[in-house]
């Protein structure tokens, strides 16, 4: 019997998270309720341990039978990836503690969800990208539901898995037809098939097609967007936060290597489909946000939002869009699971005060949390100098130079209404008296760690973008 | 005589066809979720047919895996429905709506 060579630098950080998942399930079996604590320390090992074996510089290539890629690309994703993750453990170890789901399944789940995305990021074939989707999917919908006491947070969990199932059936659907066409499930396979060969165009346009709204689904543009604001705001705040931002970028990383890898021969125009999805997803995200009263859920349609800036990014289909969504999507990371740290506090024990109107007075009661927290939605809003508005910059910067004008023109404005439903956090915060006398607030260690490496991201990007704009632009060289 | 490639792909577009509508029409989740597992399995039958069709195993290959993964979510939405179930005391997609905007 002949072992086959397997490349294990390339899935190095996937196999040691993997490890520190099983490691947690063990304990999980073993810990006493006191020995819990460890859970989160675990879990943030593994990460740092992943983070090492995925900064090591490999020399770009692609293994598994040139299934599995190994460039730059996938690298800057995977350490993206693994500071979502990161943050999203150190939000979680106070939160779990006091919802009593501090167990080991959660941060293990936590860390399958991250291999499934990194998997997304590297897959170079239909099926690795299939099985990368389905492993973060069904991760997510365990975690949506993981608050099992709570029938918000089941009913979230349903949703989720229902119409998660549902985008399953049209992309697999459309990488059936892709593969008829084309006869290939690799992606350099299909590009070939495409430039060279003469697939059966009818069958490979409606593929597309199908594996577009899959994709959209899962990164909820308008018009297949509805499950995300009951999914958000049900789920637990930090498991939101985890949702709303790295899952969205592997699906965006499996979008560009997709259209800009092997259907961009096509002889249809899909930037003009991106370019219609990323108008209405900014708009709907934004005009809906304007009405919320719920805070997860307005930060969920914000988020919303913001996946449509970042396609604008992607509609500008040159060097500069794609590397400015990755920029987009990492300042992202770091401005948004800080914010919903500071929702998790302000919710307090079960999750009863999510709404808009619990940060009144907050500046009173916590100054320097307050402080904090009006530099991440001034991020998010896109005010200079933080580091959301150097991410739009470069986006807007892109469609401009592409000359997709009318895209910019829609960016723009819906950044003006952005502003608008962010700075609604400081008006309650700063502007109204604590109408109610409670207990204190008190952020715990995990929670201050996690907001200080937010902070160091947004004003660290905002100010001197440009080692990480260099790493970017870098990414897309070994495509 | 073979049967023609049309026929299979005309056969599993119907298959999803089938599953589309009853994710939109029906209102019990358990329902839902089979319609669901219609689609994947109108999917498996595209792949097979073009991997004959082509003389390629890719297919083949795909239809193992995407019976793998509707295995393992059937079993994170079986227990997804129990809890709810537990919770609420029922499955019907429409009572399910605490969360509105």
């Amino acid at each position: 019997m002949v072992l086959p060579i397997v490349d294990f630098g390339a899935v190095a950080p996937e196999l040691a998270l993997t490890v520190f998942a099983c490691l947690l399930l063990f304990a999980g079996v073993f810990l006493k309720e006191n020995g819990r604590a460890v859970n989160p320390w675990l879990a943030l090992a593994g990460v740092l341990v992943a983070s090492a074996y995925a900064a090591c510089p490999a020399e770009p290539h692609v293994s598994f039978s040139g299934m599995y890629a190994a460039d730059r690309f996938t690298q800057f994703f995977k350490l993206m990836f693994l500071l979502g993750t990161g943050l999203t453990i150190l939000i979680s170890a106070k939160y779990s503690d006091d919802e009593r789901i501090n167990h080991g399944e959660y941060y293990a789940l936590l860390l399958f969800a991250t291999v499934g995305m990194m998997i997304m990021a590297a897959g170079s074939d239909m099926i690795v990208i299939f099985l990368g989707l389905e492993l973060l999917s069904i991760s997510l919908y365990a975690l949506a539901g993981y608050t099992r006491m709570r029938a918000e947070s089941n009913e979230a969990a349903l949703k989720y898995f229902l119409l998660g199932g549902f985008a399953a059936g049209f992309l697999l659907y459309g990488m059936a037809l892709i593969y008829g066409s084309t006869g290939h499930t690799g992606l350099f396979g299909i590009a070939k098939a495409v430039s060279h060969g003469s697939p059966n165009y009818t069958l490979l346009t409606i593929g597309s097609i199908l594996l577009l709204v899959g994709l959209g689904f899962k990164v909820a543009a308008v018009p297949f967007h509805q499950w995300t604001p009951d999914v958000y705001q049900g789920s637990p705040v930090p498991v939101t936060a985890f949702m709303s931002a790295g899952p969205k970028a592997a699906v965006l990383a499996v979008m560009i290597r997709v259209f800009e890898q092997s259907v961009a021969f096509m002889n249809v125009d899909w930037t003009a489909w991106i370019t219609v999805l990323a108008v209405m997803t900014m708009t709907v995200g934004n005009i809906a946000a304007l009405v919320q009263t719920d805070a997860k859920r307005m930060l969920a349609f914000s988020s919303i939002s913001h996946a449509g800036y970042a396609m604008v990014g992607l509609a500008a289909a040159n060097k500069g869009g794609i590397s400015a969504v990755l920029l987009y999507m990492l300042v992202y990371t770091f401005m948004n699971i800080g914010a919903f740290g500071i929702l998790a506090l302000v919710a307090r024990k079960g999750e009863q005060r999510t709404r808009m109107a619990d940060f009144t007075g907050f500046a009173y009661t916590n100054p320097g949390l307050a402080v904090v927290m009006t530099i991440l939605v001034f991020s998010l809003a896109g005010i200079p100098p933080m580091a959301g508005f150097i991410a739009k910059f470069y986006i807007f910067m892109s469609a401009v130079e592409a000359g997709q004008y009318f895209l910019v023109f829609a960016a723009v404005v819906n950044s003006a209404i952005g502003i608008y439903y962010y700075l609604r956090f400081t008006v309650y915060m700063y502007m109204k008296d604590p109408a109610e006398q409670l207990p204190p607030l008190k952020a715990s260690v995990g929670l201050l760690l996690a907001l200080v490496i937010s902070l160091y991201g947004v004003l660290r990007l905002g100010v001197a973008p440009g080692p990480y704009l260099e790493m970017a632009a870098k990414a897309l060289l070994s495509f | 005589m073979p049967v023609p490639l049309n026929h299979y792909l005309i056969l599993s577009g119907l298959l999803f066809a089938i599953g589309v509508v009853g994710v939109i029409t029906r209102r019990n989740a358990l329902i839902v979720y089979m319609s669901i597992e219609l689609m994947l399995n109108a999917v498996n039958l595209t792949f097979i047919a073009f991997s004959r069709h082509l003389g390629d195993m890719g297919g083949h290959m795909f239809t193992f895996m995407v019976m793998a993964v509707a295995a393992a979510e059937a079993a994170v939405g079986l227990a997804i429905v129990i809890s709810l179930f537990r919770t609420r005391q029922t499955v019907d997609v429409d009572d399910v709506n605490l969360l509105k905007g």
